[in-house]
């Protein structure tokens, strides 16, 4: 089992709902956020190109924070998604200087936080909140392994990217472009 | 021209400074760190040359800073956690690819040793000291046997505290300032420079004073190559490394590091001690306090920029 998330840049409008949606499902503190829309504007006037991307931890295959974790909190859990225990974590800030993404923060309570793919979600059979709500059905989640799934599906249509996958951080995180 | 907007809630150190991830206490943990390993180095590189009788203050002087230095270093570590109360789920773990975990690890030996050095030489401080215990007694007498290879601990465990002081930031590939592996010597070699700057302050001996004034001039050169060969190999590497070198060669840090670090900490007390050598007169302390600044500097600058440096996209 491999989960990973495709966001199609060609769909988003950069409306932010996932963004909320995220926050409310769990219970981020304000101020706070899992997951963010970045808008690149690229070219010179006239001719300009845009992308909005709707981004959040990519779950690396190899991930630089759970290697530098000294605790093991940062760990590796079903289809490879990344989470952290907060029972496990000191706080000391090695993972959120070890990730190229900038997705972790430290929670108000101490410990570091993160996306998590909604995982309490999926074991529900539910998509994670940001895919579920996005309006213009931008975000496609589900398992790599298994050719059916909607992620799978449209990988194989459609051309994709990942973000600086030379950082080799193994980022289970499409865009669709 | 490319243009990055930030809708919403992306959060990092740029956009908001309180997630500036680390803050004073890790450079200063850095320092003290490395400046113990430094004293603690020099202690048992004497002592198993059977040099004690000519260097007493490297041996057996110096070596009594160090409790008070790694305590005040643990202290600053504990101070930045943001979740205090679980602070011993770094002793519960072994986790062979974090070098937060090496160096929690590392500390967990150094500390200890570094209290028996002590103990073993408290006599030298205080004549008429008495274990009270016999346990205690016994303690001392057993580590007194064995102080041989007490002190082969002593050094190999110092190499590993100074190293993995630069390899704890090196490990980020996040952070291209950091991730190059010449922070791991750069770092290790500074540290043992300010380590013989504070035996340098505590001698009254001239043989002495002239030894690690040598040492001194000597790390300083290699510190000096490492830095070159460091921005030689920024530069010859990818966009995000080059753009990490440009902060340093014309960039935000380029006057406090080049005028704190290599002027001030390094170039101009190594012509003072040339000087010294020559036989000119030159208060010891002034340049041995000069290399402990800069390798003070060296950390907070280090650790600050890295947090600035990152990949691009």
């Amino acid at each position: 089992m491999r989960y990973a998330m495709a966001v199609d840049t060609k769909k988003c409008v950069g409306c932010s709902d996932c963004v909320v949606a995220c926050q409310t499902e769990n219970n981020v503190p304000i101020g706070y956020c899992r997951d963010w829309v970045v808008e690149v504007m690229d070219g010179t006037y006239p001719i300009l190109e845009m992308e909005i991307r709707s981004e959040r931890c990519n779950h690396c295959g190899n991930a630089p924070c759970v290697r530098c974790c000294p605790t093991g909190a940062s760990h590796f859990t079903d289809g490879g998604i990344v989470l952290v225990k907060p029972s496990k974590c000191i706080g000391c800030g090695a993972c959120i200087a070890s990730c190229p993404y900038d997705a972790r923060y430290p929670h108000p309570d101490g410990y570091v936080d993160k996306c998590t793919f909604c995982l309490h979600r999926i074991r529900n059979g539910l998509k994670p909140a940001c895919a579920a709500v996005c309006p213009t059905k931008c975000i496609y989640f589900g398992d790599l392994d298994d050719p059916n799934s909607e992620v799978s599906v449209v990988l194989k249509k459609r051309k994709s990217k990942t973000l600086i996958p030379e950082a080799g951080t193994v980022p289970q995180l499409y865009f669709l472009i | 021209m490319k243009e990055e907007i930030i809708v919403s809630g992306r959060m990092n150190s740029m956009v908001d400074p309180h997630l500036h991830i680390w803050h004073w206490q890790i450079p200063l943990y850095l320092f003290l760190g490395g400046l113990a390993a430094g004293i603690l180095f020099f202690a048992a590189l004497y002592f198993i040359n059977g040099k004690e009788k000519e260097y007493p203050t490297a041996v057996r002087l110096a070596p009594f800073i160090t409790p008070f230095l790694l305590i005040l270093g643990l202290l600053a570590l504990f101070i930045d956690l943001r979740h205090k109360a679980f602070f011993w789920q770094l002793y519960t773990n072994i986790k062979l690819q974090s070098p937060m975990s090496w160096g929690a690890w590392t500390l967990m030996v150094i500390t200890p040793v570094s209290f028996i050095w002590c103990a073993l030489h408290i006599r030298d401080l205080f004549p008429k000291w008495d274990w009270k215990y016999e346990w205690l007694k016994s303690i001392e007498t057993f580590f007194n046997l064995n102080k041989k290879a007490l002190a082969w601990v002593m050094l190999i465990y110092s190499v590993i505290l100074g190293i993995y002081t630069g390899i704890l930031l090196s490990a980020f590939n996040a952070r291209p300032l950091w991730n190059t592996s010449i922070l791991g010597p750069l770092f290790l070699a500074s540290g043992l420079s300010a380590g013989a700057a504070s035996i340098l302050i505590l001698t009254r001996l001239p043989e002495e004073r002239k030894l690690f004034a040598r040492i001194d001039l000597i790390i300083i050169g290699i510190e000096l190559f490492l830095i070159i060969h460091m921005f030689m190999g920024f530069l010859a590497s990818t966009q995000v490394q080059i753009e990490a070198a440009r902060m340093f060669l014309g960039g935000p840090y380029t006057m406090s590091f080049w005028i704190f670090v290599v002027i001030i900490g390094m170039i101009f007390p190594a012509i003072l001690e040339i000087m010294e050598l020559r036989k000119f007169h030159i208060p010891a302390i002034l340049p041995a306090l000069l290399i402990l600044f800069g390798s003070i500097m060296l950390r907070f600058i280090f650790v600050y920029a890295g947090q600035v440096s990152r990949w691009l996209y």
